[in-house]
């Protein structure tokens, strides 16, 4: 199916992907190309078929609820591009 | 030596005809010679791979001995390894040091081995030429001016220019098995789940497979030892026993049934890899196995439910790339939401990008049952075709890629590329086993053979390819023109 630019701007929202004017004909174009690949599996009847999620249809392990990682948050938080006192620093949320 | 098979640098090093040090060395000034041209590392681990090295010489020196011990490797930069950057292909990893190591890392850091660096990629992996990384395209050895395939482009360079003993690579739709043929080396996919995907970053959870690039099958089995096994940290791994998989490549092929898809062989491939791939078939023949055709009629469906589920997982996957724990941010956010954006805007490519925003269609409210639910059906189908299969054949031989490298630019559009993954793309669905082992060199360029089994079938793989590979040479040509170029 097509898509129009103003769906493509919604698309890129829901992403939280910032789409240029500049860009947006380019990726509407490209996306529909791709839908219109994807669009050939809808030719198939597939009403009694069973949707296969993972390929070996294996049943999720569990584990006993017992903690096994260690507190690395100093470590961890280094690499973060702000951090301070414990805490990610993000621009300011609430006025 | 340095162009020497693992199974045959293990003999020497165990031999004491070289150290791991002296063999180290090698790989890096050759690197250090033939990196610029071919652009298949990101990272090169100079000081810690020799430190490794004297290490493992140091535990040979005391007793110890392992098949891999000593013997230099390249990881592909999707797989977290600590103290040292893991790119993904991506600005937006450009300055990331993991604080740990993915599961395949650690496993081979345990056996001995030596880290000469990290390797060149698609973006996240999304590619199948190599050329959507954000540090450049990889070049081909066997011609500088085509692709080496993708998304694990820098490591079949690197194998099949002699940069390093072996690699480590991700298949997600055939991410290790058309770089291998591209560049004329041995890739193998494992079924899903039985190398653990921990630490190795996520693409497409459902499809994502570690396997091996080298210089042969036996080399691809010595590697499975090593990485093959249940991981506790990855709860997709699978509760299966390990094997021995050297154990039984020496087995006869006598008897062996192969089937041949015909839409394999159909309209798209290029009569010259066809010839390379149907002689391959007649030395199995002259081995004593017999080839029938078989039909895998949901085949031509496989891409078009690929671009669904893989972008939908990778949508959902890369949202963790937000700005704030990780990575890259943007300069001078306004607000949070201009943050998430422009950091997401600038840290990704444009491939990367797409894939998002056609996973974030998919699974949008109103569109999960028309698309992410029909694949999923669709991948039932795949699924049952090769469950069909395998009620009369042994293995899935075709080819590994429509025709040999092509040229670095010559495919701008994005679904001609989705296109060239049409052999590979069903075995991710179906979670199965699959490799490609050199079959020809048409024109000069290498093609690739494909070899399918059914789910664990590993040990049968490379028994196959290993006996093929016995009775042929194509595994041992190198490429030439960057020795005449230097």
């Amino acid at each position: 199916m097509a898509l129009d630019k103003s769906e493509v701007e919604k698309i890129a929202h829901l992403a939280r992907l910032h789409m240029s004017a500049e860009d947006v004909g380019e990726v509407t174009k490209r996306i529909t190309d791709i839908l219109a690949l994807i669009d050939q599996m809808q030719s198939v009847e597939t009403e009694n078929v069973e949707p296969l999620a993972h390929p070996l249809d294996v049943v999720q392990r569990l584990r006993a609820d017992e903690v096994t990682e260690t507190n690395r948050r100093d470590e961890l938080q280094k690499l973060a591009p702000l951090s301070e006192n414990g805490l990610f620093l993000v621009p300011k949320v609430i006025e | 030596m340095i162009e020497k098979t693992v199974a045959e640098l293990s003999a020497a090093l165990a031999a004491g005809e070289v150290s791991s040090v002296e063999l180290t060395q090698a790989y890096l000034d050759r690197i250090a010679k033939f990196n610029a041209s071919l652009n298949a590392y990101i990272t090169v681990c100079d000081e810690s791979a020799l430190q490794q090295a004297k290490a493992a010489d140091a535990a040979r020196a005391n007793g110890e001995s392992s098949p891999l011990l000593g013997i230099p490797l390249a990881h592909k930069d999707i797989f977290c390894t600590s103290g040292v950057t893991t790119t993904c292909g991506s600005r937006m990893l450009n300055n990331f040091v993991s604080p740990y190591d993915a599961t395949v890392v650690a496993r081979f850091n345990a056996a001995g081995t030596v880290i000469l660096g990290k390797t060149n990629m698609d973006e996240f992996a999304m590619g199948s030429s190599n050329e959507t990384s954000y540090f450049g395209a990889v070049r081909n050895p066997w011609d500088t001016g085509k692709v080496p395939g993708g998304s694990s482009g820098g490591s079949a360079a690197a194998v099949a220019a002699d940069l390093c003993a072996m690699a480590t690579g991700t298949d997600t739709g055939g991410s290790i098995r058309q770089p291998a043929a591209f560049c004329g080396v041995t890739g193998f996919k494992p079924s899903y789940g039985r190398v653990s995907r921990w630490g190795m970053i996520a693409f497409a959870s459902s499809l994502d497979q570690a396997g091996p690039i080298c210089k042969s099958a036996e080399d691809a089995a010595l590697m499975m030892n090593v990485m093959a096994g249940l991981d506790e940290k990855d709860s997709t791994s699978i509760d299966r026993p390990t094997e021995d998989y050297t154990a039984t490549l020496n087995d006869s092929l006598e008897g062996l049934r192969i089937g041949i898809p015909r839409q394999h062989f159909a309209e798209g491939l290029s009569p010259e890899v066809e010839k390379s791939v149907r002689e391959g078939l007649a030395v199995f023949e002259k081995l004593g196995a017999t080839i029938t055709e078989i039909d895998l009629p949901n085949n031509h469906l496989s891409v078009s439910a690929y671009y669904v589920v893989a972008p939908a997982e990778a949508s959902a996957n890369l949202s963790r790339y937000d700005g704030v724990r990780y990575g890259y941010r943007c300069e001078d956010p306004v607000d949070l939401e201009d943050m998430y954006k422009r950091t997401r805007s600038e840290g990704f490519g444009a491939e990367v990008k797409r894939r998002i925003m056609v996973g974030t269609y998919a699974l949008s409210a109103g569109f999960y049952d028309a698309y992410y639910r029909k694949a999923q059906k669709i991948r039932r189908l795949i699924k049952n075709d090769f469950n069909e299969a395998f009620k009369e054949v042994d293995v899935i031989i075709g080819p590994t890629s429509p025709h040999t490298a092509f040229g670095i630019g010559a495919k701008s559009d994005p679904v001609a590329m989705y296109l060239e993954d049409i052999y590979t793309i069903a075995v991710n669905l179906a979670g199965l086993p699959g490799m490609s082992v050199p079959v020809g060199l048409p024109g000069g360029l290498p093609a690739g053979m494909h070899i399918v089994g059914n789910d664990f079938a590993e040990a049968k793989l490379l028994n196959v390819a290993h006996q093929f590979q016995l009775n042929t040479d194509w595994h041992k040509r190198k490429p030439t023109a960057l020795d005449k170029e230097a």
